[in-house]
């Protein structure tokens, strides 16, 4: 369990770290909390023959607000967006999603850059990212661009991420208002990963479901935003009935994988039944009463 | 092979200085190199957290952190736990709660559970079952462990 050869290096520049990738394309990778690329690079499934560590480059980690904004820097550990305690007020959905993914020393050191970046179609943070639209500013040789999370991410480990761009810090909205958030997945036995994940945050007004915003994980290729689901429920009077017809959208165009783990079918269940869930959660945390479903 | 880095760690309160290959995982430092053998290596694919030490006040999986990410780092491995012949509360738990059998997890769990108490001094049963997520234990069937921990946390805040 020992990586192939490769030389590391600590930038503590951005631009420093960018002609690096720049000028050794393939070669090189970028290391940050190391907890998806190690493990690659033990099995040898990957063999860079240079990382580009961006632990020592000031101002990557982080938790802001910015108006209505939160930004969330690329370098910030899952135990950091888990613990605090601005996250838990302004955006739970964050927090909530960061605390159950795998174990204590996993989010000691993961990263929501490097969970993003390396795009497992199993990661927790993409749901939450989104459900709530969030923005991802991106640097590179060429200058600085923002990408929407829906643009993001494109297939299985693949995102709009050019060889040579970096992520640097992401922005979610802050949840003013009566707001409700859930994140609920069914974690495989033995690995912690999601065989399902949802992420909901939805605004009641009165009854009514003013808006929502809803991310799955898990089910196909790449995570992706639930727009039928949302667009089912928006300015709707939330109901049981109505919420489980909504989430049966979920599945709706989307091919589900399956493995040893969950065949596609049951993948498809889950989806359903942890969507309906978590939009039931929500819509409680957001002070909406709903009369009990049978069975759920 | 890739050219050598130099480190230098302050492991236990004691500074090293080495010259070490890039692809060196910080639990084959520290075992092979630096001579603490305490840590153990069980998956060596980053699930099971006998490996587990503290880096800069974290709990980590050293065979899932390279050497030179640990540069310029604080590591406290369960040698660094005892006073001289005092043991740490936790060890002193483990011992008086049968929190271990073979052992084998010991380190690592003891390792996680010094994180725990760092951030939770008074932690529910629900707490330290949730710290102790990422160390398996074939032996104990976890139960002592917990209690190993409720008995430091109370000795430890006396
Ligand atoms: C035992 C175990 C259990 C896990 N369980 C879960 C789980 O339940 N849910 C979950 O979601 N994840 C889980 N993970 C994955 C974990 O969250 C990883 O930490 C995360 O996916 C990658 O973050 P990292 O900082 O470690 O990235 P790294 O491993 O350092 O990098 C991952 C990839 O992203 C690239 N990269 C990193 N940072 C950037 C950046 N800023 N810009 C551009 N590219 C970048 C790297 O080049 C690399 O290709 C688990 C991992 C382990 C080892
Ligand atoms: S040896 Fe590191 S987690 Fe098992
Ligand atoms: S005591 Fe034997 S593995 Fe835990």
């Amino acid at each position: 369990m020992i990586p192939a050869p490769f030389d590391h290096i600590t930038p503590v520049t951005l631009d420093e770290a960018i002609r690096a990738l720049t000028s050794h394309g393939e070669e090189a990778k970028l290391l940050a909390g190391g907890h998806s690329l190690l493990p690659l690079m033990k099995l040898r499934l990957a063999s860079p023959k240079l990382l580009i560590d961006l632990s020592k480059i000031p101002g990557l980690a982080g938790i802001r607000q910015e108006g209505d904004k939160m930004t969330v820097g690329a370098l910030t550990t899952h135990y950091q967006i888990e613990s605090s305690e601005l996250l838990k007020e302004k955006c739970p959905l964050l927090p909530q999603t960061a605390r159950v993914i795998g174990d204590v020393q996993v989010r000691n050191r993961g990263t929501i850059g490097g969970s993003l970046a390396h795009a497992d179609p199993a990661a927790d943070l993409a749901a939450a990212m989104l459900a709530l639209g969030a923005e991802l500013r991106v640097r590179g040789a060429q200058g600085e661009r923002w990408l929407k999370a829906e643009e993001f991410f494109l297939d299985l480990m693949t995102t709009a991420l050019s060889p040579s761009e970096i992520l640097t810090e992401i922005r979610v909205p802050v949840l003013s208002g009566r707001c409700g958030t859930a994140y609920l997945k069914l974690p495989q036995k033995a690995s912690g990963f999601a065989l399902v994940g949802v992420a909901v945050w939805l605004r009641a007004d009165g009854g009514l479901c003013a808006d929502i915003g809803v991310g799955v994980t898990g089910l196909g290729a790449k995570p992706f935003r639930a727009v039928r689901v949302e667009r089912h429920l928006r300015r709707k009077r939330l109901e049981p009935a109505l919420i489980e017809t909504a989430s049966a959208e979920v599945t709706l165009r989307i091919e589900p994988l399956g493995d040893i783990h969950a065949s596609a079918e049951f993948r498809a269940h889950l989806a359903r039944l942890y969507t309906y869930r978590a939009i039931v959660e929500a819509a409680r945390t957001a002070g909406i009463s709903l009369t009990k479903a049978k069975g759920k | 092979m890739g050219p050598k880095k130099r480190v230098s760690i302050r492991i236990n309160g004691v500074n090293y200085l080495h010259e070490v290959e890039p692809r060196l995982l910080l639990i084959h430092y520290l075992r092979d190199v630096v001579g603490l053998t305490g840590s153990h290596i069980g998956c060596e694919t980053s699930v099971c957290g006998a490996c587990t030490v503290m880096l800069d006040g974290a709990a980590v999986k050293s065979c899932t952190v390279l050497a030179v990410q640990a540069d310029g780092a604080e590591v406290l491995t369960i040698e660094g736990l005892a006073q001289g012949e005092d043991l740490h509360p936790l060890q002193e738990g483990f011992w008086e709660c049968h929190g271990l059998q073979c052992g084998y997890c010991t380190p690592g769990m003891i390792l996680s559970a010094y994180q725990l108490l760092l951030r939770r001094p008074d932690p529910t049963e629900e707490e330290i079952r949730r710290a102790v997520d990422g160390n398996l234990c074939r032996c104990t069937g976890y139960q002592h462990i917990v209690d190993a921990v409720q008995y430091a946390a109370r000795k430890m805040k006396k």
